[in-house]
């Protein structure tokens, strides 16, 4: 789950990391309401996406007046940078900001180190700029220092960064100090990613985290219920917000033929096979190990919701996944919202016999496959079909 | 010859009493598994189709002399039921639970590192050793005894290279489903060099997918230590970039993680690619005739 800027900022300050003075604002009001209590000021548009700065989302203010006029063109703009995609991010609200006065730019976050079962902090003296640019041109300017995820961060861990960052004496503590809250906000509340960039150092000596993006583990979600309300449901696709109220795994993709597949490795591989064969898939959609009869009817109700969808493709393999219930989902859909687009339906595995008879005796006009391939083709040839 | 697990091994089922629990135990009966035991907590006593359950793994040990288990517990308990099967001397656990907090996996991984358990999953299928037996949830009915090992991060995938064997008549030693999970127990690396060492496989399949670097370090251990043949399909060549992958995270694996990544990485290891899924057994059966080795 990802959260906004100013919810980031404000998780920061309760583990006593320094952040600047800031006051979220909706309207125009608030903004100007907010600048005048920080003099100059920088008014941020809050979406859940980096590269803000540059799709002209993030503008300083001389006074409030001024923050009136600026946030009234913020609010209510749709923001394109890299990581929207093409149709950008309407923005909601905006983070009115102190300007600070910076010497200097550092980059920061924790993250999971999957292969050591362990978590690692990555730090690079270039701030401000995205990682992966540094990445790409200067790999050599990223260190990367490893923290185990049973003892936390341990102080001496500290000193590569802080050489990196030439901090030495009190700003090599306050580096200390802000290492230690990253890690253990990352570990109390399940997080998958503590970045902040830039950090910076201010123009009278002292580090000030000046943007900060959080995201978490869903799976460890149920036990910090205090953070399901930081979800803005407005930054999810409508389809995938859906998708994940049902346990459903689904990522909207630009294709025309809908996919429902058990397992994350066959959904993927069932992508992999219709482009192959020329098509495209219009989503990921993984229904999962225990998918009840309601939730197959979901899956399918959000397949059909899909206006770029002009057939479907069901592909399952029945494990912890019986193939009765899928045929069953199917079935109680179809009759229920009724069914206009080819549906092309792979059924095998556990129950196959069963789940099968329930697609017969159904009386839908369903296509049958006899192997993943044969379905992929059948779905392509009717969704171009469908399409004319 | 097999790896892992035979006829010989003795099961518990930890969350036999649930409804996926249930279900499976009873499945894994029919095809022959030798299931002694169960576990739910408070349940001590009761009986599920013939199988008595225990109040905890320890408990289960003690009177069924187990050596495996097999987890169906929920998520949030999951964590702690691998930790209870180690303890009570545990030497393979099957973990099947899917949505297990990637930090809980990360402490179970080092609290494994003080035991004699090998853990594998969480999240995937189980292990099935064709004819003696099956644990885990996969449907039984499409394995064929036979000669070739199966390593696959997904569970229906692994199915789906099963079936395309066998119904080309080649059998399968042992097909193991590692898991789709980040932090797991056994590894492709681990399961390879156990299907090296296993006189009766001749050959390995390897079922992958983007994001980490076990297929890398695949790679290199097969171009360094594999005799057998081994055949790899990798799936996600179509997923868009950074859905699922955190941001940091992208760099850390450095280059590494994408489909081509891997096909390359595995294709410079000698290794014979399906590029589709469907082409899995095809795939094998023309290494099997590269390498003159008769079934």
């Amino acid at each position: 789950m990802k959260i906004h800027e100013y919810q980031a900022i404000t998780l920061l300050k309760a583990y006593g990391l320094p952040v600047p003075r800031g006051i979220l604002a909706e309207t125009p009001e608030e903004a100007k309401k907010a600048a005048t209590t920080l003099a100059d000021c920088v008014i941020k548009a809050q979406i859940h996406s980096g590269g803000r700065g540059k799709a002209g989302g993030i503008k300083l203010a001389k006074n409030p007046d001024e923050a009136y006029k600026l946030a009234s063109e913020i609010i209510g703009m749709t923001l394109v940078t890299k990581q929207t995609g093409p149709e950008g991010k309407r923005v909601r609200k905006v983070l009115v900001t102190e300007k600070i006065d910076v010497k200097k730019e550092f980059y920061l976050s924790v993250t999971g180190d999957n292969e050591h079962a362990g978590i690692v902090i990555v730090a690079s003296a270039d701030g401000g700029t995205e990682i992966e640019e540094t990445a790409a041109t200067h790999p050599e300017r990223i260190i990367q220092v490893p923290v185990s995820v049973i003892t936390g961060f341990q102080v001496s861990e500290g000193n590569p960064v802080a050489k990196a960052f030439g901090l030495t004496g009190a700003l090599k503590n306050e580096l200390i100090n802000i290492l230690s809250g990253m890690v253990k906000l990352y570990l109390e509340k399940d997080c998958s990613l503590v970045e902040i960039n830039p950090l910076v150092l201010t123009k009278d000596d002292h580090l000030l985290i000046l943007d900060a993006k959080i995201n978490f583990d869903d799976n460890a979600l149920f036990r910090h219920p205090e953070l399901a309300e930081l979800r803005d449901i407005n930054e999810e696709d409508p389809k995938e917000y859906k998708a994940s109220q049902h346990d459903l795994n689904y990522v909207t993709l630009d294709g025309n033929i809908g996919c429902l597949v058990n397992g994350a490795g066959l959904a993927m591989a069932t992508m992999d096979i219709i482009k192959n064969f020329g098509g495209k898939p219009a989503n990921f959609l993984d229904v999962g190990g225990s998918a009840t009869t309601e939730k197959v009817k979901v899956a399918f109700q959000i397949l059909l919701s899909d206006p770029n969808v002009d057939a479907i493709f069901i592909n399952i393999f029945g494990g912890i996944m019986k193939c009765d219930v899928i045929a069953q989902g199917v079935v109680d859909a179809a009759k229920e919202i009724g069914i206009s687009i080819p549906v092309v339906v792979r059924l095998e595995g556990t129950n196959v016999t069963l789940g099968r008879e329930i697609l017969k005796k159904s009386g839908l006009a369903l296509i049958s496959a006899s192997d993943m391939a044969d379905g992929a083709r059948k779905a392509i040839a009717a969704a171009k079909e469908a399409s004319r | 010859m097999s790896i892992l697990v035979n006829k010989d091994t003795r099961v518990i089922v930890q969350g036999i009493t649930g409804r996926q629990g249930s279900f499976h135990t009873q499945q894994m009966v029919d095809y022959g598994t030798k299931i002694v035991g169960g576990v739910s907590p408070g349940k001590a006593g009761q009986m599920v189709g013939g199988i008595p359950v225990f109040n905890s793994v320890i408990d289960a040990v003690k009177a069924t002399s187990a050596n495996a288990s097999v987890i169906y517990v929920p998520a949030p308990f999951a964590a702690a039921s691998i930790m209870d099967a180690a303890d009570a001397g545990i030497e393979l656990i099957v973990c099947i639970t899917e949505g297990i907090p990637v930090l809980d996996m990360a402490r179970v991984k080092h609290y494994l590192e003080k035991t004699k358990a090998r853990l594998i999953g969480p999240n995937c299928p189980g292990i099935i050793t064709p004819g003696e037996c099956k644990i885990g949830i996969m449907p039984g009915y499409i394995h064929k005894k036979g000669h070739v090992g199966i390593i696959s991060r997904s569970g229906t995938l692994t199915y789906e290279a099963v079936k395309q064997l066998s119904d080309r008549n080649i059998g399968q030693s042992t097909v193991i489903g590692i898991g789709g999970d980040p932090i797991k127990g056994i590894s492709f690396v681990d399961a390879l060099k156990a299907f090296e060492a296993d006189p009766d496989t001749y050959a390995v399949v390897i079922n992958g997918e983007i994001g980490g670097s076990g297929e890398e370090d695949a790679a290199e251990f097969i171009a360094k230590h594999m005799k057998k043949p081994v055949v790899a399909f990798i799936s996600g060549q179509s997923a868009p970039k950074g859905k699922r992958m955190g941001h940091a995270g992208a760099i850390i694996s450095g280059g590494k993680g994408t489909a081509l990544g891997k096909i390359e990485a595995l294709r410079n290891a000698g290794v014979a690619i399906a590029m589709t899924p469907d082409m899995i057994g095809e795939t094998m059966v023309k290494t099997l005739e590269a390498h003159g080795i008769k079934l």
